[in-house]
């Protein structure tokens, strides 16, 4: 399959601009792909056999295609950067990128394109870069089914998996990025697509978000992230159909929302993460048929978050439904499956007659007096909660679901 | 003593009560991990069960035996037997007893569905907390005279461990939040062995994540052999410390 879509990209690239193909290889015309790239011109295709080829910091100025036959491994030896795209129009596929060298003050990245538009890279596997791959100023680019794997370092001298910075409308498409800081890096890009990309196992975010607007992620899968995922600063984003599981350590999060407004979240599975979602000065967000099963905290939100709505989500199983370090909010919930709802329903509308409360006095308590987790699980907790659910006194009033459902919803 | 322990520990064997205690036990393990795929839900489902029956009944169950084996106190008092060796075998003949019920009840189920660190520190955790509280009711058992006064006071100092601690700390951290009262916390919730036991399970299962900066002081130190050191000599302390008043109390009391 992979040789026919390079038959067919090579035979539509070559009728369309009628350019020439140079092969690179032993025994073949170029031995190594620097001299090809300086002979070949606008528009024209460099297949490269597989092999190694320590060639650093490849530069390319001209709008070339890049084919790597059987993943030809492309070796920065520890030391240098391996390639850099200043062209638009450029592509690079099926080649393998490793063994980058490590700065920190550069950002030494395995593949970088900079202030070029219309690159696409597909299908390239990166191993041990400090950067995989890293955009800057390129527009309607393309980064699909990457394979990027890096070795955890510590955090300052790593870099990130897919890495952009000041770009719009790209696409990022079934990667797989583990063992970088940031599985994504997203920094002033708007107008993008992240779909069907797995990233985990990251040092520090899954995917890192900030100052990036009108984005779209679903169907991505993140996990074990030393810190889970991290959306910040960013408004009209939406994220949906996602996983968000085993983000777990006493500072991850399966989403972390700090300053995010007009966003929508919907449809997205946060399993097993210290805290499913943390919200932070985010505003309007709509978040609806999620589902938060078995994590330490589903929902914790702060009280700068206002006019958000949770809907129609269900909760299972997590050791605090929802927690706050406020009296005021500002936030409605509604029509939300809760598993620890112990109403009834006597008209049999599928809705709870009594409203549920999801915040708990012990999750207050610990809001406050974060030591005060030592008593997990004590008795006195268990009749303390009991007791505030019959006279409610610290807990906030407002923070209320009117109509809890009695079974779990169907999406 | 050998003698003696073992006549005491024949004694207790036959009881009715343990037999159904060391079913409870095993009955109970079996239901909770049967009702999860996972064992580590079962342990903390047993952690709740656990931490609030075994010490209630090793306290009460002690209390009641040696009020009705009083008569037999007597009787050996009366023989050229020591003072200390009667009290003595009374608590090693009430703490095998105790253990055995764990070991069955407690122990097999465990090795059987979750023998984990979670499932093994529960395990242990339980066997000292049946010794720290027949020790403490043999005290109070020696302290009062009257058996209905006797078993209202261990009832008390169940109450006490298992509720009121935990609610005077919670309050004492409310009034106090002002405070950097980690350490101190620290302090508090290890001297009460039921929490001792119960953070010790705890910080087994993941759900310690959650305990954040807290949880990681503790597991810090509970981690390192200093800190298992300390949650030892705790639970030696409360096993030995209440014993050995009993014993003083015992010796010059007049039966």
């Amino acid at each position: 399959m992979k040789e026919v879509i390079l038959f067919v990209s090579y035979v539509l690239v070559s009728v369309q601009i009628s350019a020439a193909t140079f092969f690179v290889g032993k025994g073949q015309h170029f031995k190594n792909i620097r001299s090809a790239i300086e002979y070949a011109a606008e528009g024209d295709t460099i297949m490269v056999s597989s092999g190694h080829y320590h060639e650093a910091e490849l530069v390319v100025e001209k709008r070339l295609t890049l084919i790597g036959l059987d993943y030809p491994v492309l070796d920065g030896d520890y030391k240098y950067e391996v390639l850099t795209l200043n062209a638009s129009h450029c592509a690079v596929i099926g080649f393998e990128i490793c063994r980058t060298g490590t700065s920190s003050t550069q950002e030494i990245a395995g593949l970088k394109v900079q202030s070029a538009d219309y690159v696409i890279i597909e299908s390239n596997r990166f191993r041990d870069c400090t950067f995989g791959i890293y955009l800057s100023r390129s527009d309607h680019c393309v980064i699909s089914n990457n394979d990027i794997q890096g070795i955890i370092k510590e955090e300052q001298n790593s870099g990130n998996g897919i890495h952009l910075w000041n770009c719009a409308e790209a696409l990022i498409e079934g990667n797989n990025v583990s063992g970088q800081r940031d599985g994504i890096y997203f920094e002033f890009v708007n107008n993008s697509e992240i779909t069907s990309n797995n990233s985990e196992r990251n040092l520090r975010y899954g995917l890192h978000f900030m100052f990036s607007h009108e984005d779209k992620y679903h169907h991505n899968r993140f996990y074990q992230n030393g810190a889970g995922v991290a959306v910040m600063y960013s408004r009209k984003v939406e994220m949906t159909e996602n996983e968000f599981g085993y983000n777990w350590g006493s500072a991850a999060y399966g989403i972390l929302l700090k300053e995010i407004t007009d966003s929508y979240i919907s449809s997205n599975v946060f399993e097993h993460n210290s805290a499913a979602v943390f919200m932070e000065g985010a505003s309007r967000i709509i978040l609806e048929q999620n589902i938060f099963k078995e994590n330490g905290w589903a929902l914790r939100i702060q009280a700068s978050c206002d006019a958000n709505v949770i809907r129609e989500n269900n909760f299972f199983s997590n050791s605090f439904d929802v927690s706050t370090n406020g009296h005021l909010v500002l936030n409605s919930f509604e029509h939300n499956y809760w598993d620890r709802y112990e109403g009834y329903d006597l008209n049999h509308d599928g809705i709870g007659d009594i409203p549920y409360r999801p915040v708990s006095l012990y999750a207050i308590v610990v809001e406050r007096m974060p030591y005060g987790l030592m008593f997990m699980r004590s008795i006195m907790v268990y009749l303390m909660d009991k007791a505030e659910k019959i006279i409610p006194s610290l807990t906030p009033e407002q923070l209320v679901d009117k109509m809890p459902a009695i079974k779990s919803l169907e999406f | 003593m050998l003698r003696i322990v073992k006549y005491v520990l024949l004694d207790i064997i036959q009881n009715k009560i343990l037999i159904g205690y060391t079913l409870f036990l095993f009955f109970v393990s079996i239901g909770l991990f049967n009702l999860s795929d996972d064992p580590t839900k079962g342990v903390i489902g047993l952690i709740n069960v656990f931490l609030t029956v075994i010490p209630l009944v090793s306290i009460v169950f002690s209390t009641i035996h040696f009020y009705n084996s009083y008569e037999f106190i007597e009787l050996l008092a009366s023989q050229p037997v020591k003072r200390s060796l009667i009290l003595w075998s009374q608590f090693w003949g009430l703490v095998f007893a105790m253990l055995l019920s764990v070991l069955i009840g407690v122990g097999i189920p465990i090795i059987i569905f979750s023998p984990t660190a979670a499932g093994f520190s529960l395990f242990f955790s339980v066997l000292g907390l049946s010794l720290v509280f027949v020790s403490i009711a043999l005290l109070a058992s020696v302290l009062t005279r009257d058996k209905a006064k006797g078993i209202g006071v261990v009832l008390l100092l169940w109450f006490f461990f298992a509720l009121l601690y935990d609610a005077i700390v919670l309050f004492m951290m409310f009034a106090l939040a002002d405070y950097p009262l980690e350490k101190v916390m620290l302090l508090f919730v290890s001297i009460n062995p039921i929490d001792l036991a119960r953070v010790a399970v705890l910080l087994q299962l993941d759900i310690s994540a959650l305990m954040g900066y807290t949880g990681a002081i503790f597991r810090e130190f509970l981690g390192t052999w200093w800190g298992i050191a300390y949650a030892f000599s705790i639970l030696f302390a409360w096993a030995t410390i209440p014993m050995l008043i009993a014993i003083r109390v015992f010796r010059k009391k007049d039966l």
